[in-house]
């Protein structure tokens, strides 16, 4: 009896450890690369989302000739020999290349850094649909006949691909995998990396999303079956989520990789830190298989900005998950206004308007144009908003000119995706 | 067809299967994966290629007559021939 109990109190004296080591862990943001439609540097991005330039072009999609997409123009060869760009995807060069930038970016000394304690956790909205459309392309011009179908579809279109291909360029033994949550993967990057953080799991995390989406012509096809394809005679402005005349996604790839740390070790290293995880929250509607539920929605960000120990009135910029479709930029809309109805000073502003929608990797790097507002202060504004439409107004919509903010101290990012999945993350400003 | 024929389109697929190889001082009787950066995966990228552009197929008991490029011509440049007296 006396050694259960001396047992009991020793699991207790662990469990108080661990959830005070949980509770506790504060993690921050200490390195970025990304590559999107308007820039493959973090300077270059954020100097076009504050001058309005847009990285939306025409490409030709399989079957479906012209439409409006976002395409990333990075050098994959900066990062990969030619041999593993051909064998690997698409998203895994662009993984690669951006966990190569944030490294650099961070400042890690990795040459002496244990490999077995980074961990990879990279967003996918989906994977596998560009080489599998590739392969039944391919074999369609040999009669359908298998044999054609090449040795290297299994490892192109495992589900943790991107994730394994940038473990294989930097030598990481850690955990390297992908989350599936549709568009609001970028998001749950970051989450489940504070996550594996907080537990010890890891000591740095390379966390974000990743997306090659405009590579299947099946996206753009299933989009337009629904109704929710954006077009325009003007590429740069098919994209224009809370105008009157939205007519739908512009389909984008692209990518965005943090390091992230827990602040004693980013301390001890003297690491520059753009911003620490205040909070978040990943609900679900259990509604529907596409239709946003703004109550759902609401809640999540509710949830997101209480986990964080703030207020909707602390709350700064809130990048909206907005892909111009019709009926969802109204329904998000609802949900902010719902939340933050009398915060005078919130500022509202969506990147999708710039680059298009990069599915998994759109809540990273949305995120990303926002950070550099805890120091310059300036919100990037939305564009292509020429006739803002009554049911998307909301206070503080940031419309077609950046703003000067009085602070920016809390940024709420929101991302949210197809089968109700819905994720917000709170990012403050770092404060010793 | 001649082998000198046939080592050149074997040489053009090796080029495109590992393109960060230097292709120009290969030794025909050196076996290539002793001159080149190739595993058995790029192996089964020749054979593929070999399948997809000029209709040959190498069963897998044969791979081993892939090694170099004197043996890739011994063994392909019939295969070649058989193929062009059929068109």
């Amino acid at each position: 009896m006396a050694r259960q109990n001396s047992l009991a109190r020793c699991l207790d004296r662990v469990w108080d450890h661990l959830h005070h080591f949980m509770k506790q862990s504060r993690i921050v943001i200490t390195g970025l690369g990304l590559t999107a439609p308007n820039g493959n540097t973090l300077a270059e991005y954020r100097q076009n989302l504050l001058t309005g330039v847009s990285g939306v072009e025409l490409i030709e999609v399989r079957y479906m000739g012209a439409q409006p997409a976002g395409v990333c123009h990075f050098d994959p060869l900066k990062h990969q020999k030619k041999k593993d760009v051909r064998i690997g995807t698409r998203a895994g060069s662009i993984s690669i290349y951006c966990a190569r930038e944030a490294l650099a970016d961070s400042g890690l000394s990795w040459d002496g850094f244990d490999k077995s304690r980074a961990g990879i956790y990279l967003g996918i909205t989906e994977h596998g649909n560009v080489e599998t459309e590739n392969e039944i392309y391919n074999v369609s011009l040999f009669k359908h006949d298998t044999k054609f179908w090449s040795h290297h579809h299994n490892p192109r279109t495992v589900a943790n691909n991107p994730a394994g291909e940038v473990s294989l360029n930097l030598g990481i033994t850690g955990p390297a995998y992908t989350l599936g949550a549709a568009c609001a993967a970028g998001n749950l990057g970051l989450i489940h990396a504070a996550q594996m953080l907080r537990l010890g799991e890891v000591d740095v995390a390379f966390a974000g999303g990743v997306s090659e989406s405009i590579g299947t012509f099946g996206i753009f096809a299933a989009f337009k079956s629904q109704g929710a394809l954006a077009s325009h005679p003007d590429p740069t402005k098919a994209s224009r989520p809370f105008d009157r005349k939205r007519n739908g996604i512009v389909v984008s790839e692209g990518g965005c990789i943090y390091t992230m740390e827990r602040l004693e070790d980013a301390v001890a290293r003297g690491a520059k830190i753009y911003g620490e995880i205040g909070g978040y929250c990943v609900n679900s509607d259990a509604t529907d298989y596409v239709l946003p539920n703004a109550v759902r929605q609401a809640e999540c960000i509710r949830r997101a900005i209480a986990h964080a120990g703030l207020t909707p009135g602390d709350i700064d910029i809130v990048n909206t998950h907005a892909t111009a479709t019709p009926q969802g930029d109204i329904q998000e809309c609802q949900a902010i206004r719902e939340v933050f109805t009398g915060c005078a000073g919130v500022n509202v502003n969506n990147t999708k308007s710039f680059i298009g929608h990069a599915m998994g990797a759109a809540g990273a790097l949305e995120l990303a144009g926002n950070l550099p507002s805890f120091n310059d202060l300036t919100v990037h504004p939305t564009i292509n908003v020429d006739d803002l439409d009554p049911q998307c107004e909301l206070p503080g919509l940031v419309l077609n000119q950046p703003r000067l903010a009085k602070r920016v101290d809390a940024i709420l990012n929101n991302s949210f995706g197809m089968l109700g999945i819905n994720s917000a993350l709170v990012i403050v400003r770092h404060r010793a | 067809m001649t082998k000198d024929d046939c080592k050149k389109l074997v040489t053009e697929i090796i080029a495109d299967i590992a393109p960060d190889e230097d292709m120009t001082n290969l030794k025909p009787d050196v076996r290539l994966r002793d001159q080149l950066q190739l595993d058995s995966m790029d192996f089964l990228d020749i054979v593929m290629e070999l399948r997809k552009r000029h209709g040959i197929e190498v069963p897998e008991a044969d791979y081993i007559q892939l090694a170099s490029l004197d043996s890739c011509a011994e063994y392909l440049t019939p295969k070649f021939n058989a193929i062009e007296g059929k068109r």
